[in-house]
């Protein structure tokens, strides 16, 4: 069998992946996959703890993570769509309105 | 032994597709790695004796909200990064905030390395439990209706707020 380990650090570098994304990419939709990524990070950790311990609470959270995830993709891309609407650009660069 | 293998190769394909995803320039390309790496993560839920939570993967994931990434980025037209004005204007460009960022970043790993080898030393994770205990939906419902039967309806007030809010944000401003 996979140590537990093995999995936190693919869960790691995952969650790495995503974060790096954020910061480096311009693309508000890309930022939002990014996002994706990292969420899906922390479910794999979380099934794996929860399989490390015997019990299914590791795969009831990751439901709650997957909802919470399919509100924020709803809303993020209702975003996303009103600001293209103003500025025609999906660079988060072009909205610094609100920047001191 | 093969699951071993199954493993690695699984999330080889999940960290190679998320790396790709943050690689390309065109978003569209980076849905469908994406859907790829959701896909590969699927694998390793099943392989942790949870194909309920693979399952929901594959429906609720990549076939509802990478959908609907499709729509949007199918609907605005999307229009590539342009990579010279990435060079040029990028914040971690300046040379200041790149080397401190770099040396957090270097912390980081070192602390997380230093973590997760101590925890790689315990015992497998397969240890514990009953798999078919585990593996049911009946016994996933049963505490999602019992224990986190609270959560769950608060999950759905999120949903019908998030479901208000989508609509309203992306509904076309009336002319007046």
């Amino acid at each position: 069998m996979i140590p537990l380990g093995h999995y936190l650090v693919v869960s790691a570098i995952l969650f790495a992946i995503g974060t790096a994304g954020v910061f480096l990419r311009r693309n508000l939709i890309t930022i939002l996959l990014s996002i994706e990524i990292m969420l899906n990070a922390v479910n794999l950790s979380f099934v794996a703890f929860g399989r490390s311990h015997g019990t299914v609470d590791g795969q009831i959270i990751t439901f709650f993570v997957m909802t919470v995830a399919a509100a924020e993709a709803a809303v993020g891309l209702g975003i996303v769509i009103a600001l293209f609407r103003h500025r025609e650009s999906l660079n988060p660069d072009a909205f610094t309105s609100l920047k001191w | 032994m093969p699951d071993t293998v199954l493993f690695y190769v699984f999330s080889a394909v999940a960290v190679g597709a998320s790396l790709l995803v943050i690689g390309q320039r065109n978003p569209m390309y980076s849905i469908m790695l994406l859907i790829a790496s959701f896909g590969a993560l699927s694998a390793l839920y099943i392989q942790l004796d949870a194909p309920f939570v693979a399952m929901a993967q594959i429906i609720v994931y990549a076939g509802a909200i990478m959908v609907l990434f499709l729509f949007v980025v199918m609907l605005l037209n999307a229009p590539q990064e342009d990579a010279a004005q990435w060079d040029r204007t990028h914040p971690l460009r300046r040379s200041g905030v790149g080397r401190f960022g770099a040396m957090l970043a270097a912390l980081l790993t070192v602390q997380l390395v230093w973590a997760l080898l101590r925890v790689s030393d315990a015992s497998a994770v397969g240890a514990r439990g009953d798999v078919a205990e585990l593996t049911s939906v009946r016994s996933v419902g049963r505490v999602l209706f019992t224990d986190y039967v609270f959560a769950f309806e608060a999950t759905s007030i999120l949903i019908l707020v998030a479901m208000v809010g989508a609509v309203v944000l992306a509904a076309r401003e009336e002319k007046r």
